[in-house]
């Protein structure tokens, strides 16, 4: 493999933790991954099982302390762990840029649409005032907003949720990232506006030949969005496969349940839905149960289970699981 | 806007007529007669009527207060029943003396209070947060009049470097505008303290952060410029109380402004001055308020009056 189709991002062993009054909440717990260049990966699992963390982790948006970040971050083979703040500040909103779920409040109340998006070439790029908003102007063209002269004049209230998260869409690419972190970004939406962001999503990362890190619950998106998943449970990878293979072939008990193919009664998984509800809860991420974190709601359970971490098997490339049945098979 | 503002304006007028009939009636409720306070001492019993039916104090208070609205409808507040002057003028020759006092002390405050809150904010629970934080409690625990004579004795006896009290020279004005400040500025920088955690916690900031904008950038472009409103509301509130004049202060430092003119009229029974002088505050701080309202509308774009 040539450089240049090498991996455009390499997680190793991150450990995100939160040093709180009540102890240590371990949010991202060993989390490996790869984001190759030009690819959507997506990245599923219930609220709480650190999702988030690791795309704040990326770019160290957590404030530290009360969050200790550890392990490797490789961005074009640079350490984002290593840089110091100026660093890590020039590849924030340039290289890499971030999408979040809430529409609503992400965007600054006081400063205008366009404001907020020249700014952000300006900081990047070597732009005058006039020429960052010319830009401004064209970005929000892109993302299909009508009006875009006059809407880059207005402030955030007097948009829509689906517009806003247009115009987010625009400011996260006007400087043409390699990276985009996505996290739930149509989650706020309605449905139908949801499909429209999708779409403009899919068809601008052509456009601007860049990788996303999708965030979100809904297994339809994946479906059409996800080349690759990472399926993550209590901040850690459970399973890694290429979409098609995670529908149709899941290993880990924890996937098998958000498809829903566990047979349950009253509950069929008929495609392009949100991730079913298993029965339990997720642990406290304070008081971690030993052995395989998902033990406690595993309806598969070995003795070695509630003992032993379960290993990571690799089952082919960029086919992961990591669960006891998956270990046992290969010592058979 | 302009619709806005004279609307607001005419709403004053119901206002000021609360004001005014709240304090005429009070005022008739004080024990003494001004009559005989006016007339002194040896004052014979004839003197004392006479002064009296001169000030119209013979009629019945509603026919007085009716008089007084009269008047007041032609903008005449009447004369001081002491110097016989207008009551707008002695007002008016207090009134400037305040303000300077009040806006060198709100600038004081707004310089000093609304960085260190921001500090306070930027780096939370660390050294530098608790002395903003303490220094700021023992400003707003500190009562007015013994911060005002401790500095007397320190920069007015001790170290001879500012007078002690009156009118003068700029000199005059640093010691009893720091111990008017003094409050304020805790006031400010506890309120920015606590808006500015908030801003700095909200999601726009981050977003702003995940550009790689600055962090100076960060806090007073993003986060400080969301976190005016209460600041902005808080300095006008307090400007408006250092206008009704800061009695204490100014009593202890001899400075002749508004509030001395309040105190020494309600020692003398001066009706009209006190009614005056009060009417003319209440109207002052109405219009702080227009105006504090008025720069909302300019700071977040959300608010609009029209
Ligand atoms: N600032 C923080 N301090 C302490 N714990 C935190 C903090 N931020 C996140 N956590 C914890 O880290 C864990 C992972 O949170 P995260 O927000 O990444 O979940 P998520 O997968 O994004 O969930 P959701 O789908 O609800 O967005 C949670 O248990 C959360 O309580
Ligand atoms: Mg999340």
């Amino acid at each position: 493999m040539s450089e240049q189709s090498g991996p455009l991002l390499t997680i190793r062993g991150l450990r995100t933790r939160f040093h709180t009054y009540e102890g240590v909440v371990n949010a991202v717990d060993g989390l490996d991954i790869e984001v190759f260049r030009g690819e959507t990966l997506g990245l599923v699992g219930e609220s709480g099982c650190g999702k988030s963390v690791t795309a704040l982790s990326i770019l160290r948006l957590l404030p530290c302390p009360p969050a200790e970040i550890q392990g490797q971050i490789l961005f074009d083979g640079t350490n984002l762990l290593d840089l110091d703040r100026e660093g890590i500040r020039n590849i924030r909103g340039g290289d890499i840029s971030m999408i979040f779920q809430e529409p609503m409040t992400s965007l600054n109340p006081v400063l205008t649409i366009g404001e907020q998006i020249s700014e952000t070439l300006r900081r990047h790029k070597d732009m005058t005032r006039r020429e960052a908003w010319r830009r401004c102007v064209e970005m929000l063209q892109l993302v299909q907003i009508p009006g875009p002269k006059s809407r880059s004049r207005e402030y955030p209230h007097k948009l829509s949720g689906g517009m806003r998260q247009r115009a987010m869409i625009a400011m996260a690419l006007s400087c043409n990232p390699k990276l985009l972190l996505a996290d739930e970004p149509t989650t706020a939406l309605d449905v139908t506006i949801q499909a429209q962001i999708m779409t403009l999503m899919a068809r601008l990362k052509e456009e601007f030949e860049a990788s996303i890190v999708l965030i979100t619950h809904d297994l339809g998106i994946i479906a059409e969005m996800a080349s690759r998943v990472v399926v993550m449970y209590a901040g850690k990878m459970v399973e890694e496969a290429p979409v098609k293979e995670l529908f149709k072939d899941p290993r880990h008990p924890y996937t098998q349940g958000l498809l829903g193919s566990i047979p349950v009664i009253g509950r069929k998984f008929d495609g392009g839905q949100r991730l079913q509800e298993i029965p339990g809860i997720v642990p406290n991420p304070l008081e971690m149960p030993l052995g395989c974190r998902f033990n406690p709601r595993c309806p598969r359970t070995m003795p070695i289970c509630h003992q032993q971490e379960p290993p990571v098997v690799r089952l082919a490339d960029h086919r992961r699981v990591s669960c006891w049945l998956e270990a046992n098979k290969r010592d058979d | 806007m302009l619709q806005y503002v004279i609307k607001r304006l005419l709403s004053t007028v119901p206002v000021l007529i609360g004001i005014s009939l709240l304090l005429f009636f009070m005022l008739r409720m004080l024990p003494g007669d001004p009559a005989q306070v006016l007339a002194g001492q040896m004052a014979t019993q004839e003197d004392i009527e006479r002064i009296r039916h001169q000030l119209g104090l013979d009629r019945p208070v509603y026919v007085q207060y009716v008089l007084f609205l009269g008047r007041l409808a032609k903008f005449d507040l009447g004369r001081s029943a002491r110097t016989q002057n207008p009551v707008i003028q002695e007002v008016w020759a207090r009134l400037p003396n305040t303000m300077l006092l009040a806006g060198v002390a709100i600038t004081l405050a707004c310089l000093f209070g609304i960085p260190a809150g921001i500090i306070s904010a930027v780096r939370p629970y660390t050294w530098l947060d608790y002395l903003v934080t303490s220094t700021a409690l023992f400003g707003i625990s500190m009562p007015v009049f013994w911060l005002g004579l401790m500095l007397v004795v320190i920069f007015s006896v001790m170290l001879q470097w500012l007078p002690a009290g009156g009118m003068g020279s700029w000199k005059h004005v640093i010691l009893p505008s720091v111990t008017l400040a003094a409050f304020v500025v805790a006031f400010i920088a506890r309120m920015t303290r606590s808006t500015m955690m908030e801003t700095l916690s909200q999601d726009y900031t981050t977003t702003a952060r995940s550009k790689g904008l600055q962090e100076s950038v960060v806090i007073i472009k993003h986060a400080l410029k969301n976190a005016l409103i209460p600041i902005i509301t808080v300095v006008g509130l307090q400007f408006g109380m250092l206008l009704g004049g800061a009695v204490l202060t100014e009593t202890v430092f001899a400075w002749p402004g508004l509030g001395r003119l309040i105190v020494d009229s309600i020692l003398a029974r001066d009706y009209p001055v006190i009614q005056g002088a009060i009417l003319i505050f209440g109207l002052l701080y109405i219009l702080v308020n227009l105006i504090v309202d008025l720069i909302y509308a300019w700071v977040d774009p959300r608010i609009r009056y029209d």
